[in-house]
């Protein structure tokens, strides 16, 4: 973050040659101060190896998992055992297969939806926040509005009106997300407005759109990688929720919402259902968490949270 | 302050304005005709005209807000297609169910949420800071609808403690057997939020403990019992009130899946309900309700926030 609000007050002084170096000087010990604050981050550590594991298995899930997702000929509702680890279900298919198979569900929807809000959020908060008046006053009441209906509410009223699916459930959680992207951007923008950076490029004659992706967009990536990391992981809780409540993706494909919603009726004869879809989604949503948090720290980027 | 607060209002009155707006629309962007949906299998031609001028959908857009707005502001919400009973029957049926819910659920976090962080600030970096802070993390990462589901198959069906699913109404089979039901559900909603509220209870007291007028109480000789509950304590709960404002929603979000769980109809099952019945009123009227009192409640923190904090100026 350092290395942009340098630039004016190294071209300031010395030689362009020596300004040169000075920067890049800079910008090895900042790379090298961030490397070394991550590496004294131990959550970022944990976060990351969970999440790059759980990434291959989704990546890899139809060569992982030992069965076919929908083979359904290994009898109903068999506690875990060395052919099935996880039982099976109560179409007599294998849990253990059809989670590493939901792997790829849940990380697709929650980096899509994290993905889409991020753009839409993102743009609209270096809007408002950089041209104010009232461009910023639209923008900010529409936020308003977003917020003030609950994450999974306002999911469950689009997805009502749109229907279920893949494509709407993503859409539907980066709508519930958009307000916090845009928030955040709006108010970093609105102090990086005033730094001298931003008033430097404006006297070279940069124009708006220059200053604001170029010069004020960097400084955003660590607030928004921060954030990334806590919304991709509360699109996966919140894509549970819904399919959960059966208002998720397609009820054919297997997802880890869908397990424990076909798992609620046989808690009382099969826990193994009820217990290992939810395992999945703590373990993953949890190293997402340690993920931001672990970023956040290092970082140091301050008003960002994992609660939405 | 006053200024304030009446500004808050104002604002608030819009925001509430602005989603009875939204949810009018919400109906009308449905994909394809709203009332061949609604009725589904059953649709005749005669059907769908009926309930298109039940509905009022046969009149002009703009008639059709107004009477909208005009209605929300006497609390009249229609009535249900899919049942006889009105949108504010229903709501009614379902709403203190959901309150007591949230309620209890509150009562739950608060109970865990302020000891542990206060012990956890005081004892930083020990072993109990160390394990409250895990134990807080999985918290926020879990799914209440899933720790719903664990906490039955632990008290219900392999304790067989309490009951597993159900509500009972507290006037007609009296205040243990409502509790009895409750307790599962509210932990299920409450843990969560817990883990919430005592990582801020304990990031304020933290910073509170280090401040000056703290270091001028211990220098007085004033007992660390008393720096901690009457000087540390008190300024470090307010950041607290409005957390638990923001947390709201997701205590109202909270109740609406585990109601699903444990099968008591409070206004999120009957929301859920109504979404697969194609009851557009009930969906509309409960989104709305949900809204609105989450628009209040924020209200109502901030207000009580400016008695709260002397030091915040509002301009």
């Amino acid at each position: 973050m350092a290395n942009t609000t340098d630039v004016p007050t190294t071209a300031r002084g010395g030689s362009l040659d020596a300004a040169t170096k000075l920067t890049a000087a800079r910008q090895h010990t900042t790379g090298g101060r961030l490397l070394r604050r991550l590496r004294g981050e131990r959550k970022v550590l944990i976060g990351a190896v969970i999440i790059v594991v759980l990434a291959v298995v989704a990546l890899l899930g139809p060569w992982l998992a030992p069965y076919h997702p929908d083979a359904d000929d290994f009898g109903i509702l068999q506690p875990p055992s060395m052919e099935h680890p996880f039982g099976t279900d109560s179409f007599g298919r294998d849990l253990f297969s059809r989670m590493i198979i939901g792997t790829r569900v849940s990380f697709s929807v929650g980096f899509l939806a994290a993905a889409a809000a991020l753009a839409v959020g993102g743009l609209l908060g270096i809007a408002a926040g950089y041209y104010g008046k009232w461009v910023d006053s639209v923008i900010s009441r529409a936020v308003d509005l977003l917020w003030a209906f609950p994450v999974i509410i306002l999911a469950v009223a689009l997805v009502a009106i749109f229907g279920a699916g893949f494509r709407n459930v993503v859409i539907a959680i980066a709508v519930a997300y958009i307000d916090d992207f845009a928030r955040i951007v709006r108010g970093e923008t609105l102090s990086l407005r005033e730094e001298d950076f931003t008033t430097a490029a404006r006297a070279i004659g940069a124009s708006d759109a220059e200053i604001m992706f170029r010069h004020i967009g960097p400084n955003l990536i660590a607030p928004l990688t921060v954030q990334l990391s806590f919304a991709v992981g509360l699109g996966i809780l919140t894509e549970s929720t819904l399919t959960f409540l059966g208002l998720g993706v397609n009820p054919a494909t297997p997802t880890w919402g869908l397990a424990l919603n076909e798992g609620r009726d046989f808690v009382r004869q099969a826990w193994w259902i009820s217990v290992f879809p939810g395992l999945a989604i703590v373990i993953t949503v949890l190293a997402l968490n340690l993920l931001g948090d672990g970023l956040r720290d290092a970082l140091d980027v301050r008003g960002v949270s994992d609660t939405g | 302050m006053t200024q304030y607060i009446i500004r808050r209002l104002i604002q608030s009155l819009f925001i509430i304005w602005g989603c009875a707006t939204l949810v009018f629309f919400m109906l009308r962007a449905i994909p394809g005709d709203p009332v061949i949906q609604m009725l589904g299998p059953e649709y005749t031609p005669e059907a769908a005209a009926a309930l298109r001028t039940k509905l009022g959908l046969d009149q002009p857009l703009l008639v059709q807000y107004t009477r909208w707005i005009g209605n929300v502001l006497r609390g009249d919400l229609g009535g249900s297609i899919a049942s006889g009973e009105t949108v504010a029957e229903a709501i009614g049926s379902g709403l203190p169910k959901t309150l007591s819910l949230a309620a209890l659920s509150f009562a739950i976090a608060l109970v865990i949420a302020l000891p542990t962080g206060i012990v956890a600030a005081l004892k930083r970096n020990s072993l109990f800071d160390y394990i409250a802070s895990v134990v807080a993390f999985v918290g926020v990462s879990m799914p209440s609808f899933w720790f719903g589901i664990i906490l039955i198959l632990i008290f219900a069906v392999n304790l067989r403690w309490l009951p597993a699913i159900g509500y009972s109404e507290i006037g007609e089979d009296g205040v243990w057997a409502w509790l009895q039901r409750l307790i599962l559900p509210s932990l299920a909603i409450g843990a969560g939020y817990s883990a919430i509220l005592m990582r801020f209870v304990r990031a304020g007291l933290l910073e509170v403990l280090g401040s000056d007028y703290v270091r001028t109480a211990r220098a007085k000789g004033v007992r660390e019992r008393a720096v901690v509950l009457r000087h540390a304590l008190r300024n470090a709960l307010i950041p607290v009130v409005t957390v638990i404002g923001i947390q709201l929603a997701l205590l109202l979000s909270g109740t609406v899946v585990v109601e699903t769980v444990f099968s008591i109809r409070g206004i999120g099952r009957i929301l859920v309900g109504a979404i697969f019945d194609r009851d557009y009123p009930i969906v509309q009227g409960v989104i709305l309700l949900i809204a609105v009192i989450f628009v209040l409640a924020n209200l109502i923190v901030d207000i009580v926030y400016t008695f709260l904090d002397p030091r915040i100026h509002y301009s």
